[in-house]
């Protein structure tokens, strides 16, 4: 049936835990077993993991533009962000990097925003034990709140700008790390909400028009914005504007961006004259 | 929208409108054409048509002609494949005012002469709308079991149809129906919640006044 509002969503999971609402509600839809749903579930989550242990260092995108940069992350000692968010970073860059060179992963919601949702999980899964169960409840809640946003706005950057996909990545895993952690449905709500607030009007200027430039780093962006939103959270902060009506001003926001900023690869980053360096290059037939 | 269609798919990258859509764009036509196309002229609109060549779009639904699924590691390479298995590929740009900016007219011929033109919409996550078929309005997406019937434009049709359906069980999920002009040529657009069987589909391709019944199943696909 679809989740149109978050309060909607709110008001199913009160007998319930959110993230089993959200299940049911795919059984329902589709007219599967619980068992079916969640298997399938957890599929993505074990394609996440992949996604990331399959990382190569070595291996470059056709342009040039990426690879490298998650492990160069991973090899630093003492960063500013400490060894728990350089690692959320390292993630991010890795998966980003790999979707990128046209490697396997898992669009969610969509493949430029591929990094955030495994690298908020993964890290903390790995670090403090979480069971494969726990990760894939988390799924279930960040599909939910995604739902709600791609029904009130899009989860499309030709549609909605950047705030569409990293945006809407980092309001879902934020809500999913609130989960993580045992928060209630009012705080995930909260914190997708904030994370939301946070990259309202985030335009959509791929250099050269490749998912490269600045996508693979808007993925850390979008990983660290929704740990920040979730321990706001978890912390008993709350957003100011419910988190629906955060949902409608992004659709709206999305609607006034102009095409130039969404996704056609001709305003923002790539209009600068580096960027427009980079896509003369691109252009080159190959020797 | 499925939450699966929020997360997920499992795909290839780097683009899910750009890549994984349109490698399922690709796999639809071809479905819907009932063969591999010995020729593809693939148009490609707006943002297709401005970033198509980065996002890997054009090797996208060329690799959904060949019927690749969106997460098949061969997607980058499918123009040679195209080339070794005889399919003869163009790809242009195209305008087409008011249209969704990730929009792809295909048209592709058969090894038979038999020919069939499919706009379609990338609209984000990998998910597609089949805008047009032939140039007859239609929108389906594609993930239920759908059947495309052109018809005359005369009293009786969909009432034969659906009692077809009815007979054998089949539930409809969403029905349209669209007409060049009264009197001339209709199309009906059925969404079904259940696969159809073979001997179901040629009945209502025999059906008086039905000009061609097209079956489209892309489950599991």
């Amino acid at each position: 049936m679809a989740f149109q509002s978050v309060e909607h969503l709110i008001s199913c999971s009160t007998q319930t835990p959110l993230w089993k609402a959200v299940l049911l509600d795919d059984c329902q839809d589709r007219d599967v077993k619980e068992e079916e749903s969640f298997s399938r579930m957890e599929t993505l989550w074990q394609a996440m993991v992949d996604s990331v242990d399959s990382y190569d260092p070595q291996r470059r995108s056709a342009s040039g533009l990426s690879g490298g940069q998650g492990a160069k992350m991973e090899g630093v000692e003492h960063t500013l962000c400490g060894p728990f968010m350089q690692q959320v970073i390292a993630t991010a860059l890795k998966v980003g990097e790999h979707n990128a060179c046209m490697g396997r992963i898992v669009a969610a919601p969509t493949a430029g925003a591929s990094g955030v949702m495994p690298a908020v999980l993964l890290p903390l899964c790995r670090s403090e034990g979480l069971s494969t169960q726990t990760m894939v409840e988390c799924l279930y809640v960040a599909a939910g709140f995604g739902q709600v946003i791609a029904t009130r706005a899009s989860i499309s950057g030709a549609e909605g700008g950047c705030q569409a996909e990293i945006g809407s990545a980092s309001g879902m895993a934020a809500a999913a790390l609130v989960h993580a952690r045992g928060g209630s449905a009012e705080q995930m709500a909260h914190a997708c909400a904030m994370a939301l607030q946070n990259v309202l009007g985030l335009v959509c200027d791929p250099v050269a028009g490749l998912v490269e430039v600045p996508c693979v780093k808007r993925n850390v962006m979008g990983a660290v914005n929704a740990m920040a939103c979730a321990d706001m959270a978890l912390a008993g902060i709350t957003a100011a504007i419910p988190c629906d009506q955060v949902i409608d001003a992004m659709a709206t926001v999305g609607r006034t961006l102009p095409s130039a900023l969404r996704e056609t690869g001709k305003g923002g980053l790539a209009a600068t004259p580096a960027g427009r360096a980079i896509a003369q290059q691109q252009a080159k037939p190959a020797p | 929208m499925n939450i699966f269609d929020i997360m997920g798919p499992i795909m290839v990258g780097p683009s899910s409108s750009h890549t994984a859509g349109a490698a399922r764009m690709g796999r639809v036509a071809r479905h819907l054409l009932g063969s591999q196309p010995v020729k593809a002229v693939i148009q490609l609109h707006g943002s297709f048509a401005d970033t198509g060549k980065g996002h890997g779009t054009d090797r996208a639904i060329v690799a959904g002609l060949l019927d690749l699924a969106p997460d098949h590691p061969d997607i980058p390479r499918s123009f040679q494949l195209a080339q070794e298995a005889g399919m003869e590929v163009s790809i242009h740009p195209v305008d087409l005012p008011g249209a969704h900016p990730n929009t792809a007219l295909i048209h592709l011929t058969d090894a038979q002469g038999h020919t069939l033109s499919v706009s379609a919409s990338s609209l984000g996550g990998g998910r597609i709308r089949v805008n047009a078929i032939d140039e007859m309005e239609a929108s389906f997406s594609g993930e239920l079991p759908t059947l495309i019937i052109r018809n005359q434009d005369r009293p009786g049709i969909v009432s034969q149809v659906s009692q077809v359906l009815s007979e054998h069980q089949a539930n409809i999920a969403t029905m349209q129906l669209y007409r060049d002009r009264r009197g001339g040529l209709a199309v009906m657009v059925i969404e079904c919640d259940n696969h159809l069987s073979p001997a179901l589909v040629d009945e209502l391709s025999h059906l008086d006044g039905v000009e061609k019944c097209t079956y489209l199943n892309m489950e599991g696909c």
